[in-house]
């Protein structure tokens, strides 16, 4: 057997004696041909030309034969599609075949030729090998349902086939069950609504039945099909659990990792307390060490899942460092892997070691790796306190090695670990100044002159170093002029007599020779501030930064859920969500992580929430989220005065900014010699009205040395940028008194208890990028809030919170910006209590209490709708005189007069009037009929609404009678719902 | 799933394409030989992204095996599909080269067809395939309507590795334990990191469809025995053990899709039907209490600039009635050596400026011995400021016992329905430790 020589001929007219040889009456010469027909296909030259040939050796006894005719007919019938008819009849013949093999065989190739007319004649065979007596067939024909599908879909579904397939998922064989379990999940998938799968007790019992019994290839089918399942409660996931959990000791990877996935998605649904959970948590461990053992390929396919099953639950690898050490004979894909695991499971135990490996793997040879080792080092620094000595002299040794890459690598790295320690290892400072003149990439110098310019007071040539730079200004990247322009600023903050002339050079090049807007704008910027008043300027831009987050590269929370709802897959190794990488309808649909148990109100949320009118998208009233960002914007100051007073804090920097706006400018006109030609001229103080101009802080987030402008956003916000933002960034210093205020204002507001019904979730973090909003409102000391708690379930700060309200029934509208001094920090939960008005715009709504929001931070923009308890509109002075009452009783029509009952209400007329007064209901009179109790009520609205009551209280008799009356009818609904709530509250 | 798999020779050349999906062309071929084979760069992943087409590779000697798709495919799944493909193929027809794939390049189509159907993976066991797929290729047309019944049945069945009718007339079989035993060792003589990975190798011989069930000396199962109080049970492993533990933790162990894994995980008890001839019954990892068979320490001193004293002991570290075999020590050397001068206790030295090392090789040595080696380096001056990494000194070897300590209890075998009992089955067993990558710092 040498079938090689079929490879090598290249000669002139081959097809032409290929085509004499096709049509010989000796069968081997035959063969012969048809073998140097696929090897001619194979290496790509067109043998199509001898299709009618070839297809004429179809009809033969010898099964090898045939399949080289059909592997022929699979590559060429899509082109030659008229002759392709030709073979139908023999497809169909086998079809018929006793032989089970052959009866496959001719179903398999059938459906692999996307040919019409030969799919139209695929159908009857096809529905009677799908009930073909044999295993084998029916397994072969469940996968070709998956293939005509893929040709024609409609037909599929004319012919009944899928109802055939899910039949097959009882079949007997595991199989046959494995095949339709993977035909009907990848038909499911294009139809994304369909409920094909309609996964439900039954047919999972079914699936973990099969799972015992079928190929390791079927098991993955079943594993991967079975983990789009959401399980009723956490009862039967726990079952599931329990059935999948010895997969774990498969020996095929891909199994495991399967089972990896059905597990870690189901623990969500178990409750943290369960011992079973703690007892899943530890056996999932040894199974991914063992992947670990596997060929480097699947080995880098579980690193890749680990990093994120680390990100989710580090819980299970944490004492598994060890075995993510890297060898040194590692492929350089499995190295890079494993170092970004082992930074992720550092901790305070296993520092020590860590810190021994990643020096040894600073002096490898691979310059990627040696620069990710050095980051690690930084990282780790940043990460475990007490380790961050330890890591600073093990990166100062590093750059004892003079190696360019490691230097740079290790002094871009020693600047966040300046950050997150500040005044502890400055005495660095004049090791890395040696290394100036070897830095060559762009990262390395930005942090280079960050450095310089942080710590200019303490380095005598700051200044030379800087000019150093300067000269070849224009050849930097943006990243080291921006840097360069902050840190000249700096320097002249800190040694204003000295280098004035260097910080008027940097200006000029930043605002007058460049191109760039951002480094144009931030030199602007500078150049105002610092010429209107350098105490501002000082304090902007000498302000204390934000700390740093201790871990890095993490993925954000909602892909993170949806790729561990991948594992396994292709999303998990690229670790971005199929849609980036797939093209077309398929696996575009968003999977995510089933909610917790135990915490039955989350689970309910969805529906909760679409009681309340929230729908996935903004509601329509809402104008579209470009114009509203740009109304949140435009948010002005002018309501902070209506409000409460400034928070007291930030009142010196706020002084500061306005002051920019006020008489600053006029001096600065006066004063440059050179004023910046620029549109700024043009700001007088109505500058807030200018959108275009005004920074958005996140325009700034770009910045690699985060918040080294210093009070940026503080800036925005007198340009009329989100004000929100400006409390927000001060706020770090002196939160504390401002909570207290609020505190205090909630303290005092409850002189009677008014009814305020308890907090509910209106915005999900799901749904909000991991801003979770509970509140309601209340009506305190005269004066409507709402007040709410923000929880930030992401794992980024949160920053920059403003609000606004869609316009509303009773013209609800903020009295001033969202208080949030404080950033919110991951995990962390804030209460807020915004005073509202009712002078804002009104809108009638549906129903009449909804209310729109809109709520911004530093991520994005969110909306949700709430219905606020109209009882809070109830103003105080509602008492109505005795006459006016009788009068305007019968002075109302009574087509306005609308009934209602409050059922199980034991309270005493007495009683009644009590409670209803707290929420400023008044009693007007009170008459006794028949021992029949009736209360007189008023109520009046914000807008001026009288409502005026008739309550009936029969003694014994739980249920409440009331009779409202109102010019406006529309509201009696809800003032109803008022009463009620205040009654049984 | 799969879109289309293809094999290419180290040219780049294509020697198998299959397609199995629409949106896989022509164009993928080529896409891949131009930006992964003929790349200039060291390939940086074993999944390159081309143009939304994902490919999958792996590499055997220097033929590269690519699946291709378009799809969120499972990735494992792919990448243990093309370890399997590739065993399917050694099985066949032996080492895969350029050679023998062209040679069975309609083999290998056939087997294309039938192990892949749509890009799903099917029954891909050797033992099955071979009833049905032949080289002779004229099998098919023999069979009695029985025989394609019972082809059919195996190919999809619940025991799809074995077939029916198996018939020996001695019923035979052989157990190997083959560990390696992985060590990273610090230059003062510290762990920083050992494990052994071990495979336990079953060749059976067996007659009809044997249940098997395999013992070990599993923790976990003779503390248990231990509590239902079989004292004598421990008393007599107690004699029979001699060297080492009772028994051993296991970290973890997979198991050959014969094994019912649901008894594993509530009796752990390691039962199956065994395919026949030859497979890998089960994999184990372990990291408690393993005996590390060599200690090598070593000494490098760096004499000015141009010269490196390199000191390395190695202490053998078991039973002295046991004979270590195939030794192997190596020390690299740095890039700029120049010349190098070896004394050797024992065995054979040799300076090999091919590989930067020197390769220290003994034919055997038995347990608690001692062995030096001692070299002088010359250096040519460089003025690379680089360092010299100092890769880590690496050993070979192979030992005739399991580091980890397993022992094999008992392999019982019952065929009810054939008469042949447990004690008429012929069994072996042999332990064999080789090195992993046992690499100790300096």
């Amino acid at each position: 057997m040498t079938d090689s020589k079929y490879f090598t001929t290249t000669k002139k007219g081959e097809i032409f004696e290929l085509k004499a040889e096709l049509n010989s009456d000796k069968k081997e010469k035959k063969k012969e041909a048809v073998k140097k027909v696929i090897a001619s296909m194979t290496v790509g030259k067109d043998v199509s030309a001898l299709f009618p040939d070839v297809v004429n050796c179809m009809q033969t006894d010898n099964l090898e034969l045939k399949k080289l005719v059909y592997l022929y007919l699979m590559n060429y019938a899509k082109s030659q599609p008229d002759m392709a008819i030709m073979a139908v009849n023999t497809f169909v013949k086998d079809c018929e075949d006793p032989n089970p093999l052959i009866r496959a065989l001719a179903v398999r190739t059938m459906g692999c030729i996307r040919v019409d007319k030969i799919t139209e004649y695929l159908c009857e065979p096809l529905r009677k090998c799908l009930k073909d007596e044999d295993p084998y067939v029916r397994k072969t024909a469940a996968v070709c349902v998956a293939k005509l599908h893929d040709i024609n879909a409609q037909l599929v579904e004319d012919q009944g086939f899928l109802d055939t397939l899910k039949d097959l998922i009882s079949d007997s064989n595991p199989m046959v069950v494995a095949n339709a379990v993977a035909a009907l999940s990848e038909i499911a998938e294009s139809h994304p609504n369909s409920n094909l799968l309609d996964l439900n007790p039954q047919t999972i019992n079914k699936l973990l039945t099969a799972l015992n019994e079928c190929t390791e290839w079927g098991q993955i089918f079943i594993l991967d099909c079975l983990a789009n399942y959401t399980p009723r409660d956490d009862r039967e996931s726990q079952s599931i659990c329990e059935r999948v959990t010895p997969r774990l000791s498969h020996a095929n990877s891909a199994v495991v990792l399967s089972a990896v996935k059905v597990l870690m998605k189901f623990m969500e649904m178990l409750p943290k307390d369960l011992d079973y959970y703690g007892t899943l948590l530890k056996k999932l461990a040894p199974p991914l060490v063992t992947l670990l053992s596997a060929e480097p390929e699947l080995q880098y396919v579980a690193l890749r899942n680990i990093n994120l099953i680390v990100q989710r639950r580090p819980e299970i690898m944490k004492h598994e460092m060890k075995v993510f050490f890297v060898k040194y004979n590692d492929p350089i894909y499995v190295k890079l892997e494993k170092l970004d695991i082992m930074i992720r499971l550092a901790s305070q135990a296993n520092i020590a070691q860590v810190l021994a490996e990643l020096k040894e793997y600073a002096t490898e040879v691979d310059v990627d790796f040696v620069r990710k080792a050095v980051r690690a080092i930084g990282r780790c620094a940043i990460k475990v306190e007490q380790s961050a000595e330890r890591c600073v002299s093990t990166l100062l040794d590093l750059i004892q090695t003079k190696v360019n890459y490691v230097v740079q690598e290790a002094i871009v790295v020693i600047k966040d670990i300046f950050r997150k320690y500040p005044n502890k290892y400055e005495s660095v400072i004049a090791t890395l100044c040696e290394n100036l003149d070897s830095l060559d990439e762009p990262e390395a110098r930005a942090a280079m002159i960050w450095i310089v310019g942080e710590y200019a007071e303490r380095i005598d040539n700051a200044d030379e170093l800087l000019e150093s730079f300067l000269e070849g200004f224009h050849d930097e990247s943006t990243q080291v002029q921006l840097q360069l322009l902050t840190a000249i600023v700096k320097l002249f903050l800190k040694k204003p007599t000295e280098t004035q002339e260097l910080v008027q050079q940097v200006l000029s090049l930043a605002t007058q020779d460049s191109d760039n807007p951002d480094l144009r704008d931030r030199g602007y910027i500078y150049w105002r501030l610092l010429s209107t008043d350098p105490v501002a300027a000082k304090e902007v831009v000498l302000a204390e930064k934000p700390l740093i987050s201790e871990e890095t590269d993490l993925i954000e929370p909602t892909l993170l859920e949806e790729l561990i709802c991948h594992i396994g897959t292709l999303a998990s190794v690229y670790h971005k969500p199929p849609s980036a990488f797939v093209e077309g309808s398929r696996g575009v649909q968003h999977k995510r992580l089933p909610c917790s148990a135990g915490s039955g109100e989350s689970v309910d949320s969805p529906e909760t929430s679409s009681t309340a009118g929230v729908s996935d998208a903004p509601p329509a009233v809402i104008p579209s989220q470009g114009d509203l960002l740009g109304d949140l914007l435009n948010l002005d100051l002018t309501p902070t005065t209506t409000g409460p007073p400034p928070p007291a804090v930030s009142t010196g920097m706020q002084l500061g900014a306005m002051d920019l706006l006020g008489g600053g400018l006029d001096s600065l006109m006066g004063d440059e010699s050179e004023p910046p030609p620029v549109p700024l001229r043009t700001d007088t103080p109505q500058s807030p009205q200018i959108p275009n101009q005004s920074p958005s802080p996140t325009d700034y987030s770009t910045s690699e040395l985060g918040g080294d402008l210093g009070g940026n956003p503080a800036i925005g916000a007198g340009f009329g940028a989100a004000p929100a933002a400006m409390p927000a960034s001060f706020g770090a210093p002196g939160s504390g008194g401002l909570d207290d205020l609020f505190d205090l204002g909630s303290g005092v507001g409850m002189p009677m208890g008014a009814y305020s019904p308890p907090k509910s979730v209106w915005l999900q973090a799901m749904k909000a990028k991991g801003l979770e909003i509970s509140g309601t409102f209340a009506r305190r000391a005269g004066v409507i809030q709402m007040e709410m708690t923000l929880t930030n379930k992401a794992m980024s700060v949160m920053t920059d919170f403003a609000i606004q309200f869609n316009r509303n029934s009773f013209g609800l509208s903020p009295a001033g910006p969202l208080q949030v001094l404080t950033p919110l920090s991951p995990n962390q939960s804030i209460e807020v209590a915004l005073p509202l008005n009712t002078s804002g715009p009104v809108m009638k709504m549906d129903p009449l209490n909804n209310l729109q929001v809109a709520v911004k931070n530093n991520i994005d923009v969110f909306y949700f709708s709430c219905q606020y308890p109209i009882s809070m509109l109830f103003v105080e002075d509602g008492k109505m005189e005795r006459q006016i009452f009788l009068a305007t009783w019968k002075d109302i029509p009574n087509e306005n007069e609308s009934q209602f009952q409050i059922k199980d209400c034991h309270l005493s007329s007495d009683a009644v009037s009590n409670k209803l007064q707290g929420s400023n209901i008044f009693t007007i009179a009170k008459r006794t009929v028949d021992g029949q109790d009736m209360l007189y009520l008023s109520v009046k609205l914000t807008n001026g609404i009288w409502v005026l009551a008739e309550l009936r209280i029969q003694a014994g008799n739980p249920n409440y009678t009331i009779s409202l009356k109102c010019r406006a009818p529309e509201v009696s609904q809800c003032v109803f719902q008022s009463y009620e709530a205040v009654l049984k509250n | 799933m799969i879109g289309g798999l293809f094999i290419y020779n180290h040219k780049g050349e294509v020697l198998i394409s299959r397609v199995y999906r629409d949106d896989i062309g022509r164009n993928a071929v080529d896409a891949f030989r131009v930006n992964v084979i003929h790349a200039r760069q060291q390939v940086r992943s074993p999944v390159t992204n081309i143009a939304r087409t994902s490919f999958f590779h792996v590499k055997r000697s220097n033929i590269w095996l690519a699946a291709v798709t378009k799809q969120n495919v499972n990735a494992a799944m792919v990448f243990e599909f093309l370890y399997k493909m590739c065993d399917v193929m050694t099985a066949y027809f032996g080492k895969i080269s350029e050679e023998n794939i062209k040679n069975n390049f309609v083999l290998i189509y056939e087997l294309l067809d039938e192990i892949l159907d749509f890009g799903y993976p099917q029954n891909s066991e050797t033992g099955a395939l071979k009833t049905f797929i032949t080289q002779q290729g004229i099998k098919g047309q023999f069979q009695t309507k029985e025989e394609q019944s019972q082809i059919t049945s195996q190919v999809t069945g619940q025991i799809g590795w074995r077939r029916e009718g198996i018939k020996y007339r001695r019923n035979e079989l052989f157990l190997d334990v083959l560990e390696s035993v992985n060590l990273l060792m610090s230059p003062q003589g510290q762990v920083l990191s050992a494990h052994v990975s071990g495979r336990v190798v079953m060749k059976s011989y067996l007659s009809g469809m044997p249940e098997c069930k395999f013992g070990m000396n599993d923790k976990i199962v003779i503390d248990k025995q231990g509590k239902g109080g079989a004292t004598d049970d421990a008393a007599k492993s107690d004699l029979g053990g001699g060297s080492g533990k009772q028994s051993i933790a296991i970290d973890d162990c997979t198991f050959h899709q014969c094994v019912r894994l649901s008894k594993f995980d509530s009796e752990r008890s390691i039962s199956f039907i065994p395919p026949d001839g030859e497979y890998e019954l089960m994999r184990y990892r372990t990291t408690k209490d393993i005996i590390l068979p060599f200690r090598v320490i070593p000494l490098v001193r760096e004499v000015g600039r141009t010269k490196l004293e390199v000191k390395v002991v190695i202490k053998s570290n078991f039973k002295p009635s046991l004979l270590a075999q195939k030794i192997e020590v190596r020390i690299p050397t740095p890039l700029n050596t120049s010349g190098v001068q070896v004394i050797c206790m024992k065995g054979k030295a040799k300076y090999k400026a091919s590989e930067n090392a020197i390769v220290w090789k003994i034919k055997r040595m038995a347990g608690m011995k001692e062995s030096q080696i001692s070299a002088e380096i010359e250096l040519l001056p460089t003025n690379d400021k680089k360092k010299w990494a100092r890769p880590p000194i690496s050993m070979n070897f192979e030992v005739p016992f399991a580091p980890s300590g397993l022992k094999v209890r008992y392999l019982k075998v019952f065929e009810s329905k054939l008469n042949y009992s447990d004690h008429d089955v012929i069994k072996w067993v042999r332990y064999i430790g080789r090195s992993g990558i046992y690499e100790t710092r300096c």
